[in-house]
């Protein structure tokens, strides 16, 4: 099942299918390690709802809800 | 001489390293970007002297950040000999990452794998002879922190050094573009172009300044990129060039890293469990900040005394503390403070009795100027290094990173990121690292933002005028609560105008937030105490320079007519800078302190402040003429006492500071714009404060139509937006 990585509960991991950013921000979650078939899971979510932390290539990544919105995510069983 | 550069991720112990190799002081922090500019240092232990270049920490080689364009630029134009990449092993495939960029370039390349005692105890391995053989550059195990293999570093990079690298891209052997690659490369090489390997990776994606560099082959790569089926990618090239790197790294890692197959929760994740709490984050940084204040400010430590009762009577403990009988236990910070000030008294005395025999003027000088002046700057020293200690302990743990996770959100309301917090934070200690430190914001609008704002947060040196007041004000009973509400109503000041200009010049643009956290490190004893001594030598050497020669022409203006050559006068009113103070007084009427009986002195301090802040006390002091800076404030009343603090606090910032800003702000009519906001913040906000306070009914009146401004302003700019 494909989902956004902002609609990840917390605890969810998948695996990205695509990032469908504007090109400055895409390039810098590529930068980042954010590519394609790369494992993510959602680990923490700010006190107000926003941004997000975020677990990838054993390091930990914040980002907001608005840039992971972009990130199309299959959801692992 | 040989030129080394030191190339990493943020927070990779680049700037560690760099100490440990010139044995410089620069500034380390748990805090991705703590390094902005480049610096430079010499290693001395080889047969030749070598300069070694300390790169600000980037992710990649993409000109997208400042960052990326200083670290660009220096590999690229600078020729050095060698590039010591140093790679973070806990996070092994993020770093190289990096590593496939700098790979392209033909500089000579060594490895630093530093954290490698961290990966160890987590019991996983790292095959060293594996990464040498996948990326064909040396790698050489160090720590950073403990010194550990630092010279056999500098050994194998010097030997590396000498003999030229073959560049090479990890591109080629991706499935999807290793081919087009290839013929890319061909094409530059015919072309003589330097470099061909990072070229040809940059043409490929795209990258608009290398299309516009190598005009010649566009139409021939144009009709390559045409052959490549890049529709799983939507035709970015630039995605595509990322992944088969991140695909290299990731094929290589089996044979690299070999992982424990018990994976237990680190300590990083224990911690944030506690401290990135969701409901018990924000409150919990809340409570952090206030115990920091009351440590250091208290005069009744623990409330011991409020609440419990606690006092004090024994002749011993009472001399102990350095407090009168029947006071409360004072906190750290306070009786450290007692005690140097008592320290200092005893050796000013000291001096005065030596210089006895001496003419009046000179003893004058000495005494009633420099000494006296110096000593209302020193006798701060101990707060400030505690609050200074406290945020460096914080910042070195990695708490401050999280701060900005947790505040985001907050912060975005006013039109700035979660980012903008430590810039902000360290204009707490001094404004002038915080200016710099905006760089590593990526939006122009925000970094406006940020440093329109950031004198409002109190710096360490505008502390000693709190500190000063606070001793006096309700009897010098509530010191803590006095110095707090300051910094609050500076932070409070600070996010109105931050909406204000939000609607003014940021209309509703945020920068992106897409941060690294790093892992939480034990503050090491080392690290934090030459961060404090770096703080503490700054504050030393203005009082000793700046200061000192400001309060001997304060002095002389004091002292003396404008007929100077009468010798002195005895009535300050007849004084040069009294005269002068006299002419300005009027103009400072309105925000109620300039109309008291020590008027142009509060003005002459408050322009005096324009050098150094630290300067405000030492002329408050000098001015007072004997009877003690104390007898000049106890004459203000609360509301007067609090609009000259306020107007302290928010005018235009000192000297350094303005030079600071104008640098980043790079246009003398914007810096003329950040002046003149600043001058209108502290006239009106001190001007308010005192009438409202001074007279309810003014108070009333100003709510009324200060709400009344807010509603109406946020009603045309809702209607802007729809």
């Amino acid at each position: 099942m494909q989902k956004s990585l902002k609609d990840f509960a917390v605890g969810q991991s998948g695996k990205v299918v695509k990032v469908v950013s504007e090109s400055k921000i895409r390039r810098r979650l590529y930068d980042m390690g954010v590519t394609h078939g790369v494992e993510i899971k959602l680990t923490k979510v700010a006190p107000m709802g926003d941004p997000l932390n975020v677990e990838l290539r054993g390091y930990q990544l914040s980002l907001r809800k608005a840039e992971a919105e972009n990130v199309v995510m299959e959801v692992a069983e | 001489m040989l030129k080394f550069c030191l190339a990493g991720n943020p927070n990779s112990g680049k700037t560690t390293l760099f100490n440990a190799l010139t044995g410089s002081t620069a500034h380390v922090g748990n805090w991705p970007g703590v390094t902005v500019d480049k610096r430079e240092g010499v290693y001395k232990k080889l047969e030749e002297k070598v300069s070694i270049v300390d790169l600000p920490g980037i992710y990649s080689l993409s000109p997208y950040t400042l960052e990326e364009v200083v670290s660009r630029n220096f590999i690229m134009d600078e020729n050095p000999d060698l590039i010591i990449n140093i790679v973070d092993a806990t996070k092994l495939e993020r770093n190289l990452y990096l590593t496939t960029q700098l790979l392209e370039t033909n500089v000579p390349m060594v490895i630093a794998l530093n954290m490698m005692d961290t990966v160890e105890r987590a019991g996983d391995k790292i095959d060293v002879k594996a990464l040498e053989k996948a990326f064909g550059v040396p790698v050489v195990e160090i720590s950073a922190l403990r010194g550990k293999n630092i010279n056999e570093l500098m050994k194998v990079a010097y030997e590396v050094s000498k003999q030229p690298r073959k560049s090479f891209s990890v591109v080629e052997h991706s499935p999807l573009i290793g081919k087009a690659y290839a013929e890319v490369e061909k094409l530059c090489c015919e072309h003589d172009v330097d470099c061909a390997c990072f070229h040809a990776v940059k043409v490929l994606e795209g990258d608009m300044l290398e299309v516009k560099d190598h005009p010649h082959i566009e139409e021939h790569v144009k009709e390559i990129r045409e052959q490549i089926d890049s529709s799983a990618f939507d035709g970015d090239f630039e995605a595509m060039v990322a992944d088969a790197r991140y695909q290299y790294i990731t094929s290589k890692m089996p044979s690299i890293l070999i992982k424990n197959a018990k994976q237990k929760a680190t300590a990083t994740q224990k911690a944030d469990k506690f401290f990135m709490h969701k409901v018990w984050g924000i409150p919990m940084f809340l409570v952090i900040m206030f115990a920091i204040f009351h440590v250091t400010f208290a005069e009744d430590f623990l409330y011991l005394q409020g609440i419990f009762g606690l006092e004090i009577n024994s002749d011993f403990w009472c001399t102990f503390f350095q407090i009168e009988a029947g006071s409360a236990i004072p906190s750290p910070g306070v009786w450290l403070q007692s005690w140097f000030g008592y320290l200092m008294g005893c050796l000013i005395e000291a001096i005065a009795g030596l210089m006895e025999s001496c003419p009046a003027w000179l003893t004058g000088l000495v005494c009633d100027g420099l000494l006296s002046g110096i000593d209302a700057i020193l006798s701060f020293l101990p707060h400030i290094l505690m609050l200074f200690l406290f945020l460096s302990i914080l910042e070195d743990t990695g708490y401050m990173a999280r701060v900005a996770f947790i505040m985001d959100r907050a912060f975005r309301k006013f039109g700035l990121s979660g980012k903008a917090f430590y810039p902000l934070l360290m204009c707490f200690g001094c404004g002038v690292p915080g200016v710099m430190a905006t760089k590593t914001l990526e939006s122009e609008k925000e970094r406006k933002m940020t440093i329109l704002i950031s004198p409002f947060f109190s710096c360490g040196a505008k502390l000693p005028i709190w500190l000063a007041f606070a001793g006096v004000l309700f009897g010098g009973q509530h010191g803590d609560l006095v110095v707090y509400s300051i910094y609050l109503i500076g932070i409070i000041v600070a996010i109105i105008s931050a909406i204000v200009l939000k609607l003014v010049i940021n209309k509703a643009e945020t920068a992106p937030f897409i941060m690294e956290l790093p892992d939480y490190h034990l503050p090491q004893f080392k690290s934090t105490m030459l961060h404090l001594w770096d703080k503490l030598k700054h504050y030393l050497v203005k009082a000793g320079t700046i200061i000192a020669s400001a309060i001997v022409v304060i002095w002389f203006l004091s002292n003396f007519g404008f007929a100077f050559w009468n010798g002195m006068v005895d009535d300050i009113n007849v004084s040069m800078l009294g005269q002068i103070g006299q002419a300005l007084q009027y103009l400072f009427y309105p925000m109620g302190w300039a109309m008291g009986d020590y008027g142009w002195q509060l003005v002459v301090s408050s322009l005096t402040g324009l050098l150094a802040k630290e300067e405000v006390v030492a002329t408050m002091e000098v001015l007072a003429g004997g009877l003690g800076l104390e007898f000049m404030i106890a004459t203000m009343t609360a509301p007067a006492a609090f609009s000259f603090m306020l107007f302290n606090l928010l005018c235009v910032p000192c000297m350094a500071m303005v030079g600071a800003v104008a640098g980043e702000l790079n246009s003398k009519k914007e810096l003329f714009k950040a002046i003149g906001f600043w001058m209108l913040v502290a006239y009106v906000v001190s001007a308010a404060t005192y009438w409202c306070f001074t007279y309810w009914y003014v108070g009333v009146i100003v709510a009324v139509a200060l709400v009344a401004a807010f509603v109406a302003l946020v009603i045309r700019y809702k209607k802007r937006k729809v």
